[in-house]
């Protein structure tokens, strides 16, 4: 299995830890990862202002994998769904796609539709299997409770991002269920976590934030997972400033998903980038059973 | 004349140099240091310096010395053709530098049997001389003939390349018309090979026409064999000592091959005179110039390499980073890494501002700094090509300068929002890394204001939209441009069913949601219905949208809603643009 690797911008600037982490772990199952440095902005930052500019940064990185023969294995659950919806926008336009591949051109690239774009968790569920998983797993968690944050954009609109069923998801708890721990069912598991805001009105957004927390909190979550760089930010860095802080004073710590994996897989805290994530997490590993 | 402008061009070059150094200290750029004095300034310098010197990061501080400077590490990381241009350019004129032009300082103190007629130094010479030029071609190679997109090329960019090339082109012809100079050889006979001789002479000049390129007025094939043999005898005993064989200064040895037909001509009117000045003028100008132009890099781009290697953001000197960032902008050396890599480069494609490219932006900086006044044109478009930036920091990383460019842009564009007009792209997602991590830096209200200012200048016309009091103008006119095209028309579905608004968190967190946001989901799809697309596009709600979908997936019509309203903020966006 080999992919090319689409990094986007958050990760390399503010979540480092989930490339390393991935990449880890994808190693341990095999798949092949290919660093393109022709990729950049997935254009979901440039949408809000200028849809051309947005669809034409998506295309160029569409362009360039399709170019190298991979599929785009994407860590971001936004620049997931903004290179999803280009490439819907694309293929419903053809006057669309032929002035963007009018500028591509000039990068002697051009798209053509040939680049499936998968994200980390859909390779992991669809491509690898979580028979395979299992095997890889050396030390289970047990009485782990897990909230997982599925992503709005990975997940509507779901005619265009096909990532799962957008009314009852299944693949994000069974990826955490997987490795022992317990997926706990909770009010907000679908909903914003309000970075798109962050910057823009931080109120709404930290709101956002706050209501999943507390939401999470009371399902009976010791951690919140992650599959997104905006999201672990969001609950990394800006629950930090809201009053979300439990009874006894802690924060409620989020974990990327190849952390979490990682970890049951006997993989060493200092490659899965534990101690890079700004809210604590290490007590997660006492719940790692020894095989 | 020669000691004149030598002297002349080393005044300049020392004053120019504490000039360009002194500005480090008193130039501002961006938010920082509004408070802090230049005396402040350098007391830091001393204190960071003294802290780096008296540390274990002295010894981070030596790696770079050895890797970044001397090695160019960062420069093989991004490309090894452009490595070996500067490396062959550098070293070679470093040599160059001080065995040639310095020869009586440097190399005549460090090796006795010294002599520039001599081997190995007569050979070295030349091929010191063939590295820079082989160095200036790939450099010019790539800015040119292979011109990488995105790479731009600039006065200062010519400049650069035009003075090295001149200075190494001009020797080497110089080099070459003195071994093909009949006049240069009847000097060097009388002063350095003591023949009186005639014939002696004669037979000399025979095999030095033949076998060291010399342009003989009188001498020219075919050759005597037992002039030449004579020739050789007092070639060995008088020459061959103190001179080593033309041949070896094989670049003005070809020279003067290639000019052999016009070298008697040239030789007459005082060609060798003419390219000494040539030569010894682009230097000193080189050297003159220097603290003004591109190559002041030379002395900025080590410092920076070795800063940027012991100053982190958070243990440095606030004065310090003030100070660094004047200086970075001297480190800049325009050679385009930032802009061949930037992850907006697309934006760029399609909107077409250059400043959006780092490269560029550093040069607008540049002229910011001095004080010269820029046009509201270009503050506007410096201030939209510093905000579209995904602060990916790639620019940074690739440096190959050290520049640490993202805390330069965060610095910059804050002062950029303060003092420009109010910008609509403060209303998107480029606007997460400032929200994350330059808002700790900043003051409530210098955080809050370009967001403030911002959301006004978006609500146009239809600022009261969030007024309960007032009545919403139905009669407005909207005019074409702002209808949205026929494939956004999925509007025209809506029943008013109020799915979309049902399920929106955003108008779920508030208890007055109208008030805050205008318009909800649902009436925004009805103001399109009734044609009032500038209505729809002037509501709150549309930048309060989280883009969640939620909208969009539960509209029992099919409704894209969520992409309605993103259409809307293009217009939004486009008609203040207008």
């Amino acid at each position: 299995m080999k992919f090319a690797l689409f990094h986007g911008c958050n990760i390399p600037a503010r979540v480092e830890q989930y490339a390393d982490a991935t990449a880890a772990v994808c190693a341990r199952l095999g798949i092949e990862l290919v660093e393109m440095t022709a990729f950049n902005c997935c254009g979901y930052p440039a949408r809000n202002t200028d849809h051309r500019a947005y669809v034409l940064s998506a295309a160029k990185n569409l362009a360039v994998a399709e170019q190298s023969g991979l599929d785009m294995l994407v860590m971001c659950k936004c620049c997931y769904g903004s290179l999803k919806k280009a490439e819907y926008f694309l293929n419903q336009d053809p006057e669309l796609t032929a002035d963007i591949n009018h500028i591509l051109a000039r990068e002697n690239l051009g798209y053509r539709n040939k680049t499936r774009v998968k994200h980390l968790l859909s390779v992991l569920y669809h491509d690898v299997g979580l028979e395979r998983l299992k095997d890889e797993i050396s030390k289970a968690y047990s009485g782990l409770q897990i909230a997982v944050s599925y992503g709005c954009h990975a997940l509507r609109p779901s005619n265009v991002t096909a990532f799962d069923d957008p009314v009852s998801p299944k693949i994000f708890d069974e990826l955490v269920e997987t490795t022992g721990a317990f997926s706990v069912a909770w009010t907000r598991k679908l909903d914003c976590c309000g970075a798109p805001l962050t910057g823009i009105n931080d109120q709404l957004a930290m709101d956002m934030a706050q209501k999943k927390i507390d939401s999470a909190r009371e399902a009976g979550a010791q951690f919140i997972c992650t599959a997104c760089p905006y999201t672990q930010l969001q609950f990394d860095g800006v629950q930090m400033r809201l009053n979300a802080q439990s009874n006894d004073g802690k924060p409620l710590a989020p974990i990327l998903y190849p952390q979490l994996l990682g970890l049951s897989m006997g993989i060493d805290e200092k490659t899965l980038g534990i101690s890079k994530n700004e809210i604590d997490l290490s007590e997660i590993t006492s719940f790692l059973m020894a095989e | 004349m020669f000691d004149y402008l030598f002297y002349t061009s080393l005044v300049v070059f020392l004053l120019g140099l504490i000039y360009k150094i002194s500005t480090w200290f008193t130039r501002k750029i961006g938010i920082l240091g509004k408070d802090i004095t230049t005396a402040q300034r350098l007391q830091s310098a001393v204190r960071g310096i003294a802290g780096v010197i008296f540390s274990s990061k002295i010894l981070a501080l030596l790696e770079a010395v050895v890797l970044d400077v001397l090695l160019q590490r960062r420069v093989l990381k991004e490309s090894v053709s452009r490595w070996l241009a500067h490396m062959l350019i550098f070293y070679g004129f470093m040599l160059l530098l001080l065995m040639h032009a310095l020869e009586s300082v440097v190399s005549e103190a460090l090796f006795s049997e010294y002599y520039s007629t001599v081997n190995p130094f007569f050979f070295l010479r030349d091929f010191f001389g063939a590295m820079v030029l082989a160095g200036v071609i790939l450099a010019a190679v790539r800015r040119y003939l292979a011109k990488p997109r995105r790479l731009r090329t600039g006065g200062m960019d010519h400049y650069a390349i035009m003075i090295v090339a001149v200075i190494m082109l001009s020797g080497i012809a110089l080099e070459g018309l003195k071994i093909a100079s009949h006049s240069e050889f009847t000097r060097m006979v009388e002063d350095y090979a003591g023949l009186d001789d005639e014939d002696e002479i004669k037979a000399l000049e025979t095999l030095w026409v033949k076998e060291y390129g010399t342009a003989s007025p009188t001498i020219e094939a075919p050759f005597d064999a037992e002039l030449l043999e004579t020739g050789r005898e007092v070639h060995e005993s008088s020459c061959m000592d103190c001179h080593a064989d033309a041949p070896w200064a094989f670049t003005g040895f070809a020279t003067a091959k290639l000019i052999k037909p016009l070298a008697l001509w040239l030789d007459e009117r005082n060609g060798v005179t003419l390219l000494w000045y040539v030569h010894i003028i682009a230097c000193f100008l080189g050297l003159g110039y220097l603290p003004f132009s591109k190559m002041f890099h030379l002395i900025a781009t080590p410092i920076s390499l070795m800063t940027s290697r012991v100053m982190g953001p958070a243990e440095s000197l606030p004065a310090n980073v003030v100070t660094r960032q004047i200086m970075e902008l001297d480190a800049c050396t325009h050679c385009g890494s930032c802009s061949l890599n930037c992850s907006a480069a697309m934006v760029f494609e399609a909107v077409g501002n250059q400043y959006i490219l780092p490269s560029e932006k550093m040069t607008l900086l540049k002229r910011l700094a001095t004080g010269k006044k820029i046009d509201d044109a270009q503050m506007r478009a410096i201030q939209e090509g510093v905000y579209l930036c995904t602060n990916c920091d790639r620019c940074t990383v690739r440096c190959p300068s050290g520049i640490r460019l993202k805390e330069l842009w965060y610095s910059v564009r804050e002062a950029l929002l303060a003092d420009g007009p109010p910008l609509p792209l403060v209303l998107s997602p480029f606007s997460f890394a400032r929200g994350l991590i330059v808002q700790k830096t900043l003051t409530a209200d210098s955080y809050t204001a370009p967001v403030a200012r911002a959301r006004q200048v978006v609500s146009g016309q239809f600022v009261n939209l969030m007024n309960p009091e007032t009545s919403i103008p139905l009669n407005a006119q909207t005019g074409a441009e702002m209808q949205p095209a026929a494939k956004d028309s999925t509007y025209t579905h809506c029943f008013s069913c109020q799915s979309c608004t049902t399920v929106c968190p955003v108008v779920a967190n508030y208890d007055d949601p109208e008030q805050v946001l205008g318009l909800l989901p649902h009436q925004i799809m009805c103001s399109l219905g009734l044609g009032l697309s500038e209505m729809a596009s002037g509501a709150g709600m549309i930048w309060d949208c989280l883009t969640c979908y939620k909208c969009q997936e539960n509209c029992p019509q099919q409704v894209e809603v969520c992409d309605i309203l993103y259409r809307l903020k293009n217009t939004a966006v486009a008609s203040i643009e207008h």
